[in-house]
């Protein structure tokens, strides 16, 4: 079962864009796609003048620093707002604002109407039912959530049905060794309360899953299996149906970190067939303070609720509740309404553009980065090489310069990238560095933002006295 | 001098090359029998006629960036009163805390442990300063160099990183000083 190449065909730019990058039991396989719809002909990537227009819906990018037109390169951190995602938010508290699912008068029926469309209309984005799509924070704490839930599972709260998510000693929980900190230490502490057993899918030297090793590891002791969609870091698409396959055949309930995917591919999760899914609000226009989880409804309504409180119950005893279905069952407490409101605005906003469309234009932009920055001399680009599939975002190191002094420059000259680590030490330790700068475009971003940054990277080394060889003169 | 310039001047940039007392790494580690905190060594090495001296270390990470710092301070009798006597550290970081380290291991051999406190004292109100206070050049030396840091808040901490390694590590070494003149 391997998904459809996202196109032999060649992008408007030449360039391919995406070729087989892993090999699995002896054969090459394919890389994952999102939607069968990725390989529709018939779509083609936004382009130049599009994204012009696009950006005037951002306020936020009309700004200079230093004097200089801002480059926004740092979506993969937070992403900006269009107008019609502030209007949202703003009408939202001038006309409706009130408590959801809990009062009869006329505003909190409409915040109430507003609350549940937004879900639907989000639900709808990443092809799931409105009952399978939980509010969360953030990605984080969506993560959390499925981990404390298992949790209370493990000591028996909540019954035989919740039986399925009991972990013990035995038992592991299986990661990969590229993840954002978010969704590696809420299993390690999952772990360390139930007495189960952390294990991760080690990478190549190219930062790519060995999944002879996944496959390896995969045993009829694995009861979860978390990993990312794509990498915040790498910027490479793990081959999901792959994973998910091995998942299905030794019973492990499959977890996706969709952070980096839902904001930049087209998504759906009920085709990938994953369990359980996360993303954060910020990353994908929307505002901070908002994300979801998504579960398969049997699952969810076995599942014993993370936070416990008011709205997710039906009868209250001073000994003992009973809880709602879900999603409400793990809404607990008054919710970050206005957020999902502006939420469901950022995700229209995606939709009416086109998220195949948005797709195949980050990927142009990511061959560009990858093509661009490769070709400097002493800077290394992380993960895939050009040519190879790859999201609109490229991490690199520079060569004798440290990270924060290639931020440091690039942003004298108004262009904001992201230095460190990137939340994924582990991942940076198993490429052997500590740090790395990181950019990362989205639907608002011009070509020739992407060409100022590999400009001013070239400038870099020449700026801080290091010498071609690596050596500082 | 635009911006950038006035941050990563040619004083900086060599020093963050140069290193000066970056050497901890080929140093035999400090003398076991340590006395006082965690990360902290107490030696009574260099006996003679320096009479005692008290060795103090410190780790500072600055979380933010991974940037990292182990630095070895001694002090000792130097005529009638203390100096520092040496000044060793290992470290990984940006140009900011690299040069920091490098100018402050060339500064602070001789100093006395008041006029080193004094001098880190300046240093670090000069940095949270975000650029309305002068460099006391007279204090500060090639430090004054780095004054430009100031303009720049997320900087602040790389910068700093080797003078709160350093003052810690002075109270480490006068505590074990003190330790050994007892004994
Ligand atoms: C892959 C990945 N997972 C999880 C997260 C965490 O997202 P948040 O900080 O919004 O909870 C991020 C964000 O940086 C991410 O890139």
């Amino acid at each position: 079962m391997v998904g459809q190449l996202l196109g032999d065909a060649a992008t408007p730019g030449g360039l391919p864009l995406a070729i087989a990058t892993y090999s699995y039991q002896g054969a090459p396989v394919l890389t994952m796609v999102s939607t069968p719809a990725w390989g529709d002909a018939q779509v083609s990537a936004l382009d130049d003048d599009e994204v012009r227009r696009i950006r005037n819906d951002f306020p936020v990018l009309e700004q200079e620093i230093n004097g200089k037109p801002l480059v926004y390169l740092d979506s993969g951190a937070t992403s900006q707002n269009p107008r019609s995602v502030l209007e949202a938010e703003q009408e939202f508290y001038e006309q409706r604002n009130s408590a959801v699912h809990r009062g009869a008068h006329h505003l909190a029926v409409e915040a109430t109407d507003s609350f549940e469309d937004a879900r639907a209309t989000v639900a709808r984005f990443v092809g799931v039912q409105d009952d399978e799509l939980i509010w969360t924070a953030n990605a984080t704490a969506g993560l959390n959530l499925l981990a404390y839930s298992f949790s209370n599972a493990s000591v028996g709260q909540a019954g035989a049905e919740a039986e399925r998510f009991a972990l013990k000693r035995g038992d592991e929980v299986l990661v990969t060794e590229m993840e954002h900190h978010a969704n590696l230490i809420p299993w390690q502490e999952l772990c360390r309360r139930t007495g189960a057993t952390l294990k991760y899918i080690p990478l190549d030297d190219a930062g790519a899953l060995r999944l002879e090793e996944a496959s390896r590891l995969m045993t009829a002791r694995t009861r979860i299996l978390a990993f990312t969609h794509t990498s915040n870091v790498l910027g490479n698409i793990n081959p999901v149906d792959v994973l998910v396959q091995m998942a299905r055949e030794v019973g492990a309930l499959v977890v996706l970190d969709a952070c980096q995917s839902a904001p930049h591919l087209p998504l759906d999760f009920k085709a990938l067939d994953v369990d359980f899914a996360v993303f954060s609000g910020h990353k994908m226009l929307g505002p901070t303070g908002i994300g979801a989880v998504y579960g398969r409804s049997e699952l969810l309504n076995a599942m014993p609720p993370f936070l416990t409180g008011g709205s997710m119950i039906t009868t209250v005893t001073m000994e003992q509740a009973r809880y709602l279905p879900a999603p409400q069952r793990f809404e607990a407490g008054t919710q970050p309404i206005s957020q999902a409101v502006a939420l469901a605005a950022a995700v229209n906003y995606l939709s009416e553009t086109g998220m195949q469309r948005v797709a195949l234009r980050e990927a142009e932009l990511g061959q560009r980065l990858v093509t661009g920055l490769s070709a400097i001399q002493g800077v290394r680009v992380l993960g895939p090489e050009p040519g190879e599939e790859r999201t609109g975002l490229a991490a690199f190191d520079v060569a004798g310069v440290h990270a924060h002094d290639v931020g440091q420059y690039l942003d004298d000259l108004g262009i904001a990238v992201r230095v460190g680590h990137h939340c994924a030490q582990p991942l940076h330790r198993r490429l052997g560095l500590t740090a790395s700068t990181r950019a990362s475009t989205y639907l608002y971003t011009t070509s020739e933002e992407v060409d100022l940054l590999v400009e001013a990277v070239a400038k870099i080394r020449p700026y801080f006295g290091v010498t071609a060889s690596g050596a500082t003169s | 001098m635009s911006g950038l310039d006035s941050l990563y001047q040619q004083l900086i940039l060599e020093h963050s090359k140069i290193r000066s007392g970056g050497d901890l790494a080929e140093l035999p580690a400090a003398a076991a029998g340590s006395v006082g905190t965690a990360g902290s060594v107490g030696t009574a090495g260099s006996v003679g006629t320096a009479g005692s001296v008290g060795t103090g270390q410190s780790h500072q990470l600055n979380p933010i960036c991974g940037d990292e710092i182990t630095l070895r301070l001694s002090v000792g009798t130097a005529g009638d009163g203390q100096a520092v006597t040496e000044i060793h550290w290992n470290g990984d970081g940006c140009a900011i805390s690299m040069a920091s380290a490098s100018i402050l291991s060339e500064m602070a051999p001789g100093m006395s442990p008041a006029s080193l406190r004094r001098t880190i004292d300046h240093f670090r109100e000069l940095m949270r300063s975000r650029g309305k206070l002068e460099a006391d050049e007279e204090l500060l030396q090639d430090a004054a160099a780095l004054a430009g840091v100031a303009k720049y808040p997320a900087r602040v901490k790389c910068a700093m990183l080797a003078w709160v390694a350093a003052e810690d590590a002075l109270r480490q070494a006068e505590a074990n000083q003190g330790v050994s003149e007892a004994l």
